[in-house]
């Protein structure tokens, strides 16, 4: 087992560097001079070539990549002398646009994207195991049509479709939630929940259809093993067949899949948190996208793969814990 | 993000047993004649009317310009005379400016014909989503079939590479190339990155049938009998994949279709004034709770495309899985 972590954790960091490596060389061929761009109106040369010098900008590719991971793990210093910046480890740079630390920017709107994925993640998780078993259940009457029929129009909606709709529907003609604003949960929780409700919605529906789909298909499954045929037959009281012998190999594909999705999301949910205009880790990567502000991006974009690719390990670990079946592979 | 819930569902069914076989690597069932699939998917009143509603907006797409004259607005064009300047712009009249001139109202602010831009628009999702489905498919089904069928080296690195394209945030990244990449020929960009970060969901699937097939008796006598690997991939193992090829690229289309509007929403899509679903859903955000048509409508044609699509590929798996049609 430790060997088997060691190796994983060590392709991960392979992937991680290759992510870095790939995203910087992306935006330095790219990318219109950010010196220029800091610089803004009334720039002369001279202006130019002192921030480019003390960005670093002048040097060749490698020099800059090396200084950039160096200041992930170590922290870097920009500039010389008295104007010298001590930025502390792990250092993504500092926005082109605000001059703030990436690493405060990131940290300091996770909170709202952690709320945004996590109540989403309950949301489709109940909703999908649920409504999965339901069908699974009742499969081929009325409820699993019906249950099948709305999660082909739950996977099929683009999220910026529904969230106007949800947006239209409820604030404007029914008048049943206040128009999102951000309110700290400190202060007001009932307003803080109900501000929260239309983005969880928009963003769990289409995972809880997909799980739902996923739960139906495992039980059923599930249902037909020879383990199962068994149980029954050995007289085992129906609801102890569900509880000990379905129901855990039937769910654990749902846990891998599902630790896959939520740490997808935690590198923001880039859509939902701009319609909704969540001051999430999403919204700042898209408006940072909008102004080309590269440190912002490239930082936003290494927090996602970094959940991402730790996300897949995790799930792995987690796995031969609860399918015993896997544990001798490891 | 948009693209994932079809692929997460195919990712569920081929991770399903990481330890032992999984299920994409289970030989494929007996291929049901194309004829067979035709006859039972035509019983089927769902997959009847996704295919209507998929030709249809086919049909819009490819004579866009005639129907266009017909209904008298070009895309382009400009009606201030539909508009009510006073109220900043909102359409005259009830349901966004509906009469027999605009069959769909018009945009607010500009009197932009909405019928027009949705039939436009319609080529715009087509064109992107149909391109972007065939690169995906050679690369996918190419680099598949290389990892599945030489195993050893060529397996390995390429195995590395879909690694590597699936852990990365895709939707961000592709967010973040369109806008730093000059505003050119988008569509084109569009389609070659949705299907740099798209084909590895293909060809894992695709590796793990020809591993299978290629143990497989005929194989095996094909191998025997002199003919060189590049002739058993595509003579032996690819024609027996053509069903899990057709129902993984059916399910993927409604992936790319709300993938290109997703990033047109956001603003990194197609550049106006060209239109787009997307991009049409993105500018009545402003709008929304005064005309409210003007989201409605391209989100609905938006939605029942992705459905359609959804569904087809649904029926395709469900006939050719579970060999109703044989």
């Amino acid at each position: 087992m430790p060997r088997y972590l060691a190796g994983r954790v060590a392709a991960m960091a392979g992937v991680l560097l290759l992510v870095c490596l790939f995203t910087y060389a992306v935006f330095f061929l790219l990318s219109p001079d950010p010196a220029v761009q800091i610089c803004g109106k009334n720039c002369t040369p001279d202006r130019i070539d002192q921030i480019r010098e003390n960005l670093g900008l002048d040097r060749p590719f490698w020099t800059q990549f090396l200084t950039f991971l160096g200041g992930l793990f170590a922290g870097r210093t920009y500039g010389v002398g008295p104007n010298a910046v001590q930025c502390a480890a792990p250092c993504l740079g500092y926005s082109f646009q605000s001059s703030q630390s990436v690493t405060d920017m990131i940290v300091q709107r996770l909170p709202v994207s952690a709320t945004v994925a996590i109540g989403a993640a309950v949301l489709w998780l109940l909703v999908g195991v649920i409504s999965g078993l339901v069908g699974a259940v009742k499969e081929g009457t009325w409820v699993d049509r019906t249950l099948t029929g709305l999660t082909l129009g739950g996977l099929s909606i683009p999220n910026y479709v529904l969230a106007l709709v949800l947006q239209y529907v409820l604030v404007v003609q029914l008048q049943w939630l206040p128009f999102p604003q951000a309110v700290p949960f400190g202060e007001d929780p009932g307003r803080w929940f109900l501000n929260f409700v239309m983005p969880w919605i928009v963003l769990a529906v289409g995972y809880a259809a997909a799980y739902t789909r996923l739960t139906r298909a495992n039980v059923i499954d599930t249902l037909q093993e020879n383990f199962l045929r068994t149980a029954r037959a050995k007289g085992l009281a129906p609801r102890l067949v569900w509880r000990r012998h379905a129901l855990r190999p039937a769910l654990t594909p749902v846990v891998t899949v599902f630790g896959m999705d939520f740490a997808g999301l935690l590198g923001g949910a880039l859509i939902t948190e701009t319609v909704f205009g969540l001051n999430g880790v999403g919204k700042m990567a898209a408006d940072s996208i909008a102004k080309n502000d590269q440190p912002v991006i490239m930082g936003v974009t290494l927090l996602a793969a970094f959940f991402v690719v730790v996300g897949n390990v995790v799930v792995d670990v987690v796995y031969t814990f609860i399918d015993p079946r896997v544990r001798v592979a490891a | 993000m948009t693209i994932t819930h079809t692929e997460l569902e195919l990712e569920g069914a081929a991770e399903a047993a990481p330890g032992g076989a999984t299920h994409a690597d289970a030989p494929p069932t007996e291929v049901p004649s194309s004829a067979r699939v035709l006859r039972s998917l035509r019983h089927d009143a769902g997959a009847v009317l996704s295919a209507s509603y998929v030709g249809m907006v086919v049909l819009m797409a490819v004579f866009a310009p005639l129907i266009v004259k017909v209904s008298g607005w070009s895309p382009y064009e400009f009606d201030q005379s539909a508009i009510d300047p006073n109220l900043g712009g909102v359409p005259l009249g009830d349901w966004g400016g509906m009469s027999s001139e605009h069959w769909f109202g018009v945009e607010p602010g500009s009197g932009r014909d909405i019928f027009a831009r949705i039939v436009y628009g319609a080529r715009v999702s087509m064109t992107i989503a149909l391109a972007a489905t065939a690169l995906t498919t050679v690369l996918g089904v190419t680099f598949g079939l290389l990892a599945g069928y030489f195993r050893g080296k060529a397996d390995h690195a390429i195995s590395r590479v879909m690694d590597f394209l699936m852990a990365f945030p895709a939707l961000i990244f592709m967010i973040a190339v369109l806008s730093a990449l000059p505003a050119g020929n988008r569509s084109m960009l569009l389609v070659v990155i949705i299907s740099v970060f798209g084909w590895p969901y293909l060809a894992r699937i695709v590796r793990g049938q020809a591993m299978s097939l290629a143990r497989r008796e005929f194989v095996e006598a094909a191998q025997a009998s002199g003919a060189s690997g590049v002739s058993v991939v595509f003579r032996e193992i690819l024609p027996n994949l053509r069903s899990t090829i057709i129902v993984m690229v059916t399910l993927s289309v409604p992936g790319y279709i709300g993938t290109e509007a997703g990033l047109s929403f956001l603003g990194v899509g197609v550049v106006p004034p060209e239109p787009s679903w997307g991009q049409m859903i993105a500018s009545s955000v402003t709008w929304y709770s005064v005309v409210p048509t003007y989201f409605a409508i391209p989100g609905l044609f938006l939605f029942l495309l992705v459905l359609s699509f959804t569904v087809l590929g649904d029926r395709l798996r469900a006939v050719i899985d579970t060999g109703e049609a044989r």
